[in-house]
């Protein structure tokens, strides 16, 4: 069971996506498993073949259980594998679906069943089955409420919109932030850019493409934190038992509020060496999968820094709480039209406040400002994002 | 395209947006953006299925003219050339 960050404790399997025998590959999705962040898609890191199941769907294990065990296809290897821990606890087996009236249903007991003639006209209407019902009236007679009550039970549900749990997701993140807060030494920084540039670049880009094709301002401030980054390795990365390990990649964890509440930062996996059209296709995919209730669990535990970008909402100034063990987070406000001072004269420019939360187990402050100096700098010249 | 086919089209592309909100019962003055709490992305994705199905350009310096259902539904009318 993949610990999809540092809040998770137990997830519940809900189905598996192959059976032993099936090859698989680094990157296949294997199983689906129910956490506090809703249904995560499994993708694997190993390469080899299913040997057997561990746990069962509908099981619920704690973080770094087993699920299954992967031999090696090369000979004589075995992986190692242990059982599964004692705190199972098998969830109810999801609720078999409403099943549809069937053509022909099968007599069960002898004769018609004695029916009420407003039950049996409430029958017809709502496409009941009378030969199933047991009927609450004197010698098993069907009664109107009998028939209501069969009709309520076999309407179709209404479609669960969602695999959300938002009381969940909102336990998950009360328990991230308390352990930030009482972990982590935070230091905040804060620099204003001038974003004049790169909002004019972007209009003039969007202004010839297709809207499939256009860019957000968001993928071009990825991309500006990614970059900087590759000179600030202090802020991207895991803070351990071991101290501060540096990310072997930049991915960026990219906040993205969830309609009705919630929050969820999945990861832009090597984000410094994406394109910006690269860059914006996987913020479209990330952003439309995390509102279904689809992502994978990679996409959870991969992030080594966290960008927010709260400026949608009017909000000129982020003061950031870091995702643990992540080191860093990024925050970005509303860009808002101010005077400025350019080349000695007043100007209207449009300004962005960018801010860093960062720990101090990790960097200090005079490092992460040079990175939001830098951060700046790259949103001076958009051209090279 | 009537009028009335353009305004079917745009609610059942805010309803992909806002799945939870009943799109045709919007107040036609109403910001879309306060309303439907919709951000960016979500106006990106409304304007790239819009463009899709009707078949026109929505340039970005136009986006303004989107702001509440009424305006937008006066603009994609006028967009389309639509008469009635």
């Amino acid at each position: 069971m993949p610990s999809l960050g540092a809040d998770m404790e137990a997830g519940t399997l809900v189905e598996w996506l192959k059976r032993p025998g099936d090859r698989v590959r680094r990157g296949d999705i294997v199983a689906v498993v129910e956490t506090q962040k809703g249904a995560i898609e499994v993708d694997i890191f190993e390469e080899g073949v299913i040997e057997r199941w561990l746990v069962e769907p509908g099981t619920t294990v704690p973080v770094g259980t087993p699920l299954a065990v992967i031999a090696d296809t090369r000979p004589a290897v075995a992986v190692a594998e242990m059982e599964v821990a004692a705190t199972v606890t098998p969830t109810p087996a999801p609720a078999a679906p409403p099943s549809m009236p069937p053509l022909l249903e099968p007599r069960t007991g002898a004769g018609r069943p004695r029916v009420s003639p407003a039950a049996r006209r409430l029958a017809a209407e709502r496409g009941v089955t009378l030969d199933r019902l047991t009927g609450s009236g004197p010698g098993g007679a069907i009664l109107y409420a009998d028939v209501e009550r069969a009709a309520a039970e076999a309407a179709p549900r209404p479609a669960e919109p969602k695999r959300l749990d938002l009381a969940e997701m909102r336990r998950a993140i009360g328990a991230a932030m308390a352990r930030s807060k009482r972990e982590i030494p935070h230091y905040y920084l804060s620099t204003t850019v001038d974003l004049t540039r790169s909002l004019a670049w972007l209009e003039e880009t969007n202004a010839t493409r297709a809207p499939a094709q256009r860019l957000l301002l968001a993928a071009l401030l990825i991309k500006a934190v990614a970059w900087a980054l590759g000179e600030a390795a202090e802020f991207n990365g895991f803070f351990t038992a071991e101290g501060f390990q540096p990310g072997a990649g930049i991915h960026i964890g990219t906040a993205i509020a969830i309609r009705g509440g919630g929050l969820i930062a999945p990861a832009i996996r090597d984000a410094d060496k994406l394109s910006l059209e690269a860059l914006m296709a996987q913020l479209r995919d990330l952003v439309a999968r995390a509102r279904s209730g689809a992502l994978r669990s990679s996409e959870l535990s991969d992030p080594t820094i966290t960008v927010t970008n709260l400026g949608e909402r009017s909000v000129e100034t982020v003061f950031g709480v870091i995702y643990p063990p992540q080191v860093a987070l990024v925050g970005f406000g509303m860009p808002v039209e101010r005077p400025w001072v350019v080349s000695g004269e007043v100007a209207a420019r449009r300004v962005l406040t960018t801010t860093l939360a960062a720990d101090h187990r990790a960097s200090d402050g005079h490092r992460g400002a040079l990175f939001l100096a830098n951060i700046n700098r790259k949103l001076q010249s958009p051209e090279t994002l | 395209m009537t009028r009335n086919d353009i305004t079917a089209v745009l609610i059942d592309e805010l309803g992909r947006i806002a799945p939870e909100i009943d799109a045709s019962r919007l107040d036609p003055n109403a910001e879309l953006r306060e309303e439907l709490d919709i951000d960016s992305m979500d106006f990106l994705n409304l304007v790239t299925g819009l463009s899709e199905r009707l078949e026109i350009d929505i340039p970005e310096i136009d986006y303004p003219k989107l702001a509440t259902l009424g305006h937008a539904i006066d603009y994609l009318v006028q967009r389309l050339g639509s008469a009635a």
